[in-house]
């Protein structure tokens, strides 16, 4: 076995093994605390799809977190209640947002595509401020947690752990597959050079364009997971500080790296919880370690650990 | 809908306007020379208001204050460019991203460490009455006085960058950097001036607007992206382009929320009007920015060639 | 007359006020070498962004293989079967050599919307990629990063990566910029293997390799060809000399 897939089985094996030894531990808060970090890692994993391996730089990913969110949560309060119709319809909902987005805003370049894709992001916040009857800007509270079925109650903590931590490890291990199958490698050569990927026949804006939609189908399942851990949506999940925070899970935790969404998010996260223990001012401490990885450890935390084998 | 309340929100969004170019001069220069994303903008609008709310209280002096405030604030932007943001010149646009997000979190928390999460800026006493324009249209004079600095901002602006030797460099610095420095303009110490001075413009829109808007930790975050949607449409490195489009995105915002509501009410039922109404004044600037692309995919007047 | 694989009819493009390519009409016939030649800012490469499709024109008619391709995009183009070459190279600097090759050998093969079968089990497509390399002279360098290649090899991959499209017609733009006499000696004996086979239009200014491969020669002067002929009409010719060859000719 490799060294990388010895660690793989190492975290997942943690991972696994951690609600088990954190009950006994008197740690069941951590328990919600880790799902809330895996399910910003999965959107920050669909993130880096679209942004490290596939070099867009989308300022407005938090549409499709949001939107996955908004649909999942709206559908509960309607009464849909089981997740194996709430989920998928919410992934779908994502899935048209960003075909739609994706299309419009994939027509332009730079900073002018960031712009659009902020745009997008922003009107969806104000539709959704506007949309009194689920909630406005107050946002909107769940009566409870979806239902699974087959004899899985989500609203224990430790069971909704598992199933978060099951859909995190399979997309992980999708991207895995896809930077390795024959679409992972044209999309990280149109990042690379696109004009040339157009002269040798690659219609590249149709490659680009189903990067950026798988990315936002994911961003809605963790949207979708987001409602169901919090019980409650509301506008802020669309607003441009959200897509810039998803951005910073993913530069911090190493940009087009396999790990690169986990580990920022992981790091973001946890850091905001050790520094919020100790002063109310936590945002001080974070935006310091954060200023600090920018210029001393360019190539993120996933860079760090590579270097170090 | 009257004349009167035409006239009224047109100068409502005059006045929105100004206040936003002040902002998107800087910005559009700091991106047009240096290539470089700055989400700190709004952090130096929001310490321009703090430190103007501030010196009122020392001095007693709405104007001195803000003058003093924008001294603050041009030395506050200056030392962070040549600390940290010097060193982002060369990098990627995520790193700047990254980088200048995480200014916002520090600078958002040490205002809030330092003086609170809000302060109290009132309008000079001797400006807090109307003034009566026209027959029937009474205008609050400090509005009036907020149009008179932007305009007057706007055409000291307009001279130095077209009469003066530094506002010629910027203007080459803007249009072809690496021309620029070839023919050997000090472009380093030439951004660092720019830097200040885009600095100096947020605090007088922070000062100015802070008694209309609040002064409070955050104040940053919403109106920057109204200052980046005018500099894409105005054309990023154009001062003439930030002016035009923040006009643009003023009067458009400032009217589309007077009367949108209104103007849906007369086919849908009230509360539908109000929502459906709030919420499309709110994205009415995107579509505005979104139209102008489509028709002038670089904005208005780009500066690049 | 052999038949034409390209037909270029009065093709023009102007940027503002700026005439670059005025009324431009040149054939490329099967099999053989045409050479397009002229002065810098001719308008040369502007008239290949046109072929390849990068730039539409603004008037005139590019057929291929009998068919108008003058409003086709780019990629589809390369799939027709015309590819062209950068005159600044233009390659995929953190893949290796051998993986360069493949993604244009990916590009004819199928569909690249598939996320789940590893790419490196496909053999045959890297086998093609290596035969690629073979006949450009990179076959020892697959391994390599193409980022670090020396200027020659990389241009040599330049003409590779057209090459492994599977084109029949190849729009080769300056192959020898910044090579030396012995890199140069190379790219000239690898494009004469390839001429037969395959069809070329070849942008150069290497004046020797022009008269070496060159079955045509077309001279471009401000946007517009003042001779077009063969190798030695050109030579011979009064107002080429004056434009562009000068006194010391070859």
């Amino acid at each position: 076995m490799t060294r990388r897939s010895a660690a793989t089985v190492a975290i997942l094996a943690a991972a696994i093994a951690f609600p088990l030894a954190a009950q006994p531990l008197g740690w069941e808060f951590y328990i919600g605390l880790a799902s809330r970090v895996m399910i910003y890692a999965l959107a920050a994993t669909s993130l880096n799809l679209v942004l490290g391996y596939g070099g867009m730089l989308s300022f407005g990913h938090a549409a499709f977190v949001g939107a996955g969110a908004y649909t999942a949560g709206i559908l509960l309060t309607e009464g849909i209640a089981s997740v194996w119709i709430g989920w998928p319809i919410a992934v779908a909902a994502a899935t048209v947002a960003a075909i739609v987005i994706g299309a419009i805003s994939l027509r332009t370049r730079g900073v002018y595509f960031i712009m659009i894709t902020l745009a997008f992001a922003q009107m969806m916040y104000y539709v959704a401020i506007g949309m009194k009857a689920y909630g406005g800007e107050e946002g909107l509270r769940l009566a409870s947690r979806p239902q699974a079925g087959l004899g899985l109650d989500l609203k224990d903590d430790v069971t909704f752990y598992y199933l978060v931590l099951a859909i995190l490890a399979a997309a992980l291990y999708g991207l895995h597959r896809l930077a390795r199958a024959r679409f992972g490698r044209v999309i990280a050569a149109i990042r690379e050079n696109e004009t040339r990927m157009e002269a040798i026949g690659f219609p590249t804006y149709r490659y680009k364009l189903v990067c950026f939609v798988i990315g936002g189908a994911v961003a809605g399942l963790a949207g979708a997971l987001l409602a169901a851990n919090n019980s409650y949506v509301n506008p802020n999940l669309f607003y441009w500080t959200q897509s810039g925070t998803l951005m910073i899970m993913v530069i911090l935790g190493g940009v087009g790296r396999l790990w690169g969404g986990v580990l920022g998010a992981a790091a973001l996260l946890l850091a905001e919880e050790l520094f919020s223990a100790y002063t109310i001012h936590w945002q001080l401490g974070v935006g310091a370690i954060l200023l600090a990885v920018v210029l001393f450890a360019p190539k993120g935390l996933a860079g760090l650990a590579a270097r170090h084998g | 809908m009257s004349g009167i309340l035409l006239l009224e929100q047109s100068l409502n969004g005059l006045q929105f306007g100004l206040m936003l170019f002040l902002l998107a001069a800087g910005l559009t220069l700091v991106f047009g020379i240096m290539d470089m994303i700055n989400l700190a903008h709004g952090s130096l609008y929001m310490i321009g208001a703090f430190l103007a709310a501030k010196f009122v209280e020392l001095t007693g002096s709405f104007w001195l204050a803000v003058l003093l405030a924008m001294a603050g604030t041009a030395i506050v932007g200056m030392a962070l460019e040549m600390s940290v943001l010097r060193r982002l010149y060369a990098r990627d646009h995520l790193a700047q991203v990254l980088a200048t997000f995480a200014i916002i979190l520090i600078a958002n928390e040490l205002v809030r460490i330092v003086w609170g999460p809000q302060v109290p800026l009132g309008t000079p006493a001797a400006l807090s009455g109307p003034v009566r324009l026209l027959p029937g249209l009474e205008y609050s004079s400090y509005r009036l006085v907020i149009i008179a600095v932007g305009l007057a901002v706007a055409v000291a602006l307009y001279l130095a960058v077209t009469r003066t030797k530094t506002g010629m460099l910027v203007r080459a610095g803007a249009s072809n950097r690496e021309m620029a420095v070839a023919m050997g303009v000090d472009i380093r110490r030439l951004f660092t001036l720019v830097f200040g001075v885009g600095a100096a413009l947020c605090a007088i829109a922070g000062a100015m607007l802070g008694p209309i808007l609040a002064v409070q930790v955050g104040m940053g975050e919403d109106i920057l992206i109204l200052a980046f949607v005018v500099i894409v449409i105005g054309g990023i490195g154009s001062i003439r382009g930030a002016l035009v489009g923040a006009l643009l995105v003023g009067v458009v915002d400032t009217m589309g929320r007077a009367f949108l509501p209104g103007l849906l009410r007369e086919f849908l039922s009230p509360p539908v009007a109000s929502a459906l109404g709030g919420a499309l004044a709110s994205i009415l600037i995107y579509l505005l920015m979104a139209a102008i692309l489509a028709w002038k995919p670089q904005g208005l007047f780009p500066a690049r060639g | 007359m052999a038949d034409a694989v390209l037909s270029i009819d009065g093709l023009a493009k102007r940027f503002g006020g700026v005439v670059a390519v005025d009324d431009v009409s040149l054939e490329v016939e099967r099999g053989a070498i045409h050479a397009l030649i002229g002065p810098n800012g001719a308008g040369k490469t502007t008239i290949i962004h046109q072929l390849s499709g990068a730039l539409a024109p603004d008037a005139g008619r590019i057929v291929f293989e009998g068919r108008d391709v003058t409003r086709i995009p780019a990629h589809e183009r390369v799939a027709l079967g015309l590819a062209r070459s950068f005159q600044i190279t233009s390659i995929f600097g953190s893949f290796s050599v051998l993986d360069n090759a493949a993604l244009a050998v990916q590009a004819r093969s199928g569909s690249s919307l598939s996320f789940w079968r590893p790419l490196a089990a496909e053999s045959a497509l890297f086998a093609a990629a290596r035969a690629v390399l073979e006949r450009v002279g990179l076959g020892a360098r697959a391994d390599v990063s193409a980022g670090a290649l020396a200027h020659g090899e990389q241009r040599q991959l330049e003409v590779g990566l057209a090459l492994a499209t599977g084109a029949r017609l190849l729009l080769l733009d300056e192959p020898m910029a910044g090579m030396g006499p012995e890199e140069s000696e190379r790219m000239i004996a690898l494009i004469g293997k390839l001429k037969g086979a395959l069809s070329l239009l070849l942008v150069e200014h290497d004046m020797d390799a022009v008269f070496r491969l060159a079955d045509r020669v077309s001279v471009l002067v401000n946007g517009r060809v003042i001779a077009s002929g063969s190798p030695a009409e050109i030579r011979a010719n009064d107002e080429v000399r004056r434009a562009y060859l000068g006194e010391e000719l070859v």
